[in-house]
């Protein structure tokens, strides 16, 4: 398949890491943003593939993890009451609660459905106008503009049966608080390439220049990642901070302007709170006033939510690339993808959960 | 969930008002929103994600890149000759 296969050959591959080998000369840590290049990196062995002196961390961009036991919670809850009908992504439904996830909500009796899209919600909502439709709308800038989009359609429509429950967080905050933070061991950032395909680069611009860090927009097949190590560690070499693309065919400095302006126009910047991190000064987005009646949240009245953390978990530290998953003392014991305790084991694109996988338990 | 999948356009069509097309990704047939790719042709590559298509995959730029490295792997620019390379 074009635009995949090239960037999966072993030449290539191997060139780019016989120069990262040649160009790191120090110690580098360097933090993978994006949850799909963690799993990327763990299935190809890239990790174990790179001079021991280049060290990467993993980082808060997978959604599943970062999305609040609150908000898994309260859609039960949603989920729970009579003619509602819930719609999210497929890994958001097992992720569990406190007593259950959605997919066993869905086996006592309530109408749970899997969607590949938000516009598939949408048509759930066309075609059950006696049911209220609610999708659950997780992510980053990626999902954003579809989640936008299927909120201002049902406003065009008039749907009044159509509703999200909203969590949806932004890359750029989340940097400059693991950068603040006085046990920062990051030094370099790979951004993940399709979150910049929307929103391009240059809000990275300013990041780069105050914590003085090279920040490299990166694709996610192995050739794509060992170019945006290579660049990464060419600049930290060098003593140059600021933003390099090294996913052009994708990437480009102000992104898609279309999805930022509908995404702008649905949704306003909020506090939010981060799975294990706890909250990031303006680093979410929820529906404008002119669109609250599509919020899930307001339209539903489920009561008081406490949700239980496990005592055990670090997956805060994890997230934050203060420790590796195989650092935490429950890793592979009480916790497990099958008995997850923490944000980063209960998807597959969590950092522990891609750790337990492929069998990343001693090296640290 | 957070995979971008590149994919060739191979209809282009319009449902409820919304500019939709079918993206042939590795031979599965997927539905896309078009919105945010307003200016998009069949035959034309994008990645997707949640069902919406997110940017055009620029051929130009990939087909020069990857001629970059080529060359410079054949110069023998990436060559390590102080170090071994084996895996570690
Ligand atoms: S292994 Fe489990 S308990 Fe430990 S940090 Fe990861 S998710 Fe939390």
């Amino acid at each position: 398949m074009k635009f995949i296969d090239e960037y999966r050959d072993p030449a290539r591959a191997r060139a780019l890491l016989d120069r990262i080998r040649l160009v790191a000369r120090r110690e580098w840590t360097i933090m993978e943003i994006c949850g799909g290049q963690t799993h990327s990196i763990l299935r190809n062995g890239i990790d174990q593939l790179l001079p021991p002196n280049v060290h990467l961390v993993h980082g808060p961009g997978c959604p599943v993890c970062v999305t609040p036991l609150e908000t898994i919670e309260r859609a039960l809850a949603i989920a729970a009451m009579p003619g509602v009908i819930l719609t999210s992504f497929g890994d958001m439904l097992r992720v569990p609660g406190n007593s259950k996830d959605l997919f066993m909500a869905r086996s006592e009796g309530a109408d749970v459905r899997v969607v590949f899209s938000p516009l598939e919600a949408l048509q759930i909502a066309r075609d059950n106008p006696q049911k209220e439709v609610v999708f659950l709308a997780v992510g980053f800038e990626t999902t954003a503009p579809a989640n936008a989009m299927a909120v201002r359609q049902a406003a065009r429509e008039g749907l009044g049966n159509f509703s999200e429950l909203v969590s949806q967080v932004m890359v750029p905050p989340a940097m400059r608080a693991i950068l603040s933070s006085p046990d920062n061991r990051v030094q370099g950032f790979l951004a993940a390439g399709h979150v910049c395909a929307i929103m391009g680069y240059e809000e990275y611009e300013p990041v780069a220049a105050e914590f003085s860090v090279p920040i490299v927009p990166a694709g996610f097949e192995p050739v794509d990642l060992l170019d945006g190590i290579l660049k990464v560690v060419e600049m930290l070499e060098a003593g140059r901070s600021g933003v390099v693309n090294a996913y052009g065919r994708v990437v480009s400095r102000e992104g898609n302007p279309e999805a930022r302006r509908v995404m702008r126009e649905v949704f306003e910047v909020a506090d939010r709170p981060w799975r294990g991190i706890g909250v990031i000064p303006a680093s979410g987005l929820v529906l404008r006033p002119e669109y609250e009646r599509f919020d899930a949240e307001k339209r539903f009245d489920v009561g008081h939510i406490a949700p239980r953390e496990s005592p055990l978990c670090k997956s805060g530290e994890v997230l934050q690339g203060h420790l590796k998953p195989s650092d935490c003392p429950a890793f592979g014991r009480e916790c497990t993808p099958q008995t997850p305790l923490g944000a980063t084991m209960v998807s597959s694109e969590g950092a522990c959960a891609a750790y337990y996988r492929y069998h990343r338990s001693v090296r640290s | 969930m957070c995979l971008a999948i590149p994919g060739k356009v191979i209809e282009i069509r319009e449902e409820n008002g919304l500019k939709m097309g079918t993206v042939d990704i590795s031979g599965a047939l997927t539905k896309a929103c078009l919105e945010y790719v307003p200016e998009i042709a069949i035959g034309q590559y994008t990645i997707v994600h949640a069902g919406f298509a997110l940017k055009i995959i620029d051929e130009e730029e990939a087909a020069e890149s990857l001629k970059l490295w080529d060359e410079l792997i054949k110069s023998g620019a990436f060559d390590v000759n102080d170090e071994p390379t084996d895996d570690r």
